[in-house]
């Protein structure tokens, strides 16, 4: 079928315009497929072969690497895995209503600012984050380590052994957790903030309202879009930490980033590695479908 | 009622500022320690600023992890741009559109160290077929571009539907030819959104570890790849001063780009 069309404001045909337009997208399309779609299916197969003894990839549909997930292996039911995968969500939903709780201050400080002030504000909330995550992170065990000030306060008020160090600790992992997803969660919020109907609170407060019901019938549905995503930029990243944990929670606090790290790199066990990989990858897919519904079903109280 | 936030609020809003700042606070004050280990403060030293001037690794780190983000975000701005202009522009029916945004939407949702884990099995697939593959820069600019390319289709994808078609079609109606009315309509109107997907890119690339961890080789040590080795062998008063070196230049550059983009406002 080839038929002849104006296309905003060109004389053209539809192969035509499907051949520029193929053309157009062949190389990322092909470049994404490729190296990254590609390999995840692979992963998908990987995930129900099993690991020969030299660390190669013996091709057996079996369910086993998702039920040693699931704690059974070959002396029982262990709960090693499973509390890696619970705490792992635990985590990742306790930084994300941190990072939230802290943002709606935040991001009303700046929105109060005067108009030429508030790009400079936002900008100081991004500065630390076009450093490096490493970078980052490595800054939080410096602040932690046992001769700065806080670790001495601690020692001091004997909340830690003297001369021990703030970190790795479940402390120091939200610090680092929850400052690292700060911006995600501010920015969202700010542009809700920034246009927020000011009538509405007023209208509330004239008619008695106290503050928690101003927040949650006045601000909260004014600014659900922005909270939703959010929530989606602080969440999912969360799910995925590997370098925070690794460095600021020590060996104890496992997420799932590191079990598929180590999967992949010490025990070269492939394909318990991809089902730990597409487990993660589920979650954070499902977390994203609950999350957007959560946002579209949007209603004014 | 005037527009004013509870001092609470205000206090609460400073202090998870400072929750961003004091710990890179804490390590510039560090990188002026005279101490060579620990972090008792032994008086003021600018030494390990100068040391790491004549740190050959650390020169060719930070060298490597420019070269890593600036080609990184020329490849993928273009592809990223070609994306966009034919995903936006064409008469696709629906199912298409639909696959093509899926595709899209893959290395953005996938998590890093999934991601990360796909492009080494992509690159290990490469070498059982071609051979000869090693993990080092060329790898680690294909995997940035990976992640980098979907980021900038969204953001022209973006600015395409915010600019419209009518000033194109006017350009067509009045006989300009399909690479005249690109060239002078439709790129300069484009071009703002161009600009913030390869600033986004960059910045990408640069905030990014786990990727390179998986995908660089021994000949390819970015700046974080370095700090995060040197945390395992044991911290140097030269990381911090290199760490302070990072953020000064971020500041920097930030601030700098706040001035350049700066457009007049009206409020």
């Amino acid at each position: 079928m080839n038929r002849l069309l104006v296309w905003y404001g060109e004389l053209s045909t539809s192969r035509k315009l499907t051949a520029r337009g193929l053309a157009l997208m062949a190389l990322p399309l092909i470049w994404i497929s490729l190296l990254l779609i590609a390999p995840l299916a692979a992963m998908l197969a990987w995930s129900v072969a099993t690991r020969g003894p030299a660390g190669d990839i013996v091709w057996a549909l079996t369910f086993d690497n998702f039920r040693r997930l699931a704690g059974f292996d070959s002396f029982g039911w262990t709960k090693a895995y499973l509390s890696i995968l619970g705490n792992t969500v635990l985590m990742s939903a306790v930084t994300t209503v941190i990072a939230v709780a802290l943002s709606y201050p935040l991001a009303f400080f700046i929105a109060l600012r005067p108009p030429k002030r508030r790009y400079l504000w936002l900008a100081l909330v991004m500065i630390p984050f076009c450093t490096n995550l490493v970078i980052r992170t490595y800054a939080w065990m410096m602040l932690l380590s046992n001769q700065m000030p806080l670790a001495r306060l601690a020692q001091a008020l004997g909340l830690i052994e003297p001369s021990a160090a703030l970190y790795p600790s479940t402390l120091a992992l939200y610090l680092g957790m929850v400052s690292n997803s700060l911006p995600f969660a501010i920015l969202p919020l700010y542009t809700n903030v920034e246009k927020l109907d000011w009538a509405l609170l007023e209208a509330g407060r004239d008619l008695y309202a106290g503050p928690v019901r101003v927040f949650l019938h006045a601000i909260l549905p004014q600014t659900l879009p922005g909270l939703v995503t959010a929530v989606i930029l602080t969440f999912i990243p969360a799910m995925g930490a590997f370098v925070i944990p690794d460095l600021l929670g020590g060996g104890r606090q496992w997420m799932l980033g590191n079990l598929i790290q180590h999967q992949f790199g010490v025990s070269r066990d492939f394909p318990f590695g991809a089902a730990v990989s597409l487990v993660l990858t589920a979650i954070t897919l499902v977390g994203l479908l609950v999350l957007r519904r959560a946002g579209d079903e949007r209603v004014l109280p | 009622m005037t527009r004013r936030l509870h001092p609470g609020f205000s206090a609460a809003a400073i202090a998870t500022l400072v929750l961003l700042y004091l710990p890179l606070a804490a390590v510039a004050a560090l990188s002026l320690n005279a101490a060579r280990f620990g972090v008792a403060w032994k008086g003021f030293s600018p030494r390990w600023y100068t040391q790491l001037a004549s740190n050959g690794i650390v020169l060719s780190a930070a060298a490597n992890t420019l070269i890593l983000a600036v080609v990184s975000t020329a490849v993928s701005t273009v592809l990223g741009t070609l994306l966009a202009l034919g995903l936006e522009r064409f008469p696709w029916p629906r199912w298409l559109r639909k696959a093509v945004d899926a595709v899209v939407y893959v290395p953005v949702v996938t998590p890093d160290i999934v991601f990360a884990v796909g492009m080494l099995l992509a690159f290990e697939a490469v070498r059982a077929v071609l051979g000869g593959l090693r993990l080092g820069m060329a790898t680690m600019i294909v995997a940035h571009v990976t992640f980098q390319v979907s980021f900038v289709a969204l953001t022209v994808s973006s600015r395409l539907a915010t600019i419209g078609r009518t000033v194109e079609e006017a350009a067509r109606d009045l006989y300009a030819g399909a690479w005249y009315s690109m060239r002078r309509v439709t790129f300069p109107l484009l071009a703002p959104g161009v600009v913030a997907g390869a600033m986004l890119a960059f910045t990408l690339s640069l905030d990014d570890f786990v990727i390179s961890f998986f995908t660089s080789g021994p000949s390819s040590v970015t700046l974080p790849l370095y700090i995060y080795g040197s945390l395992r062998r044991g911290i140097t008063p030269e990381i911090h001063a290199l760490s302070t070196i990072v953020f000064l230049v971020t500041v920097l550059l930030v601030l700098a780009l706040q001035l350049a983009t700066r457009a007049p406002r009206e409020d």
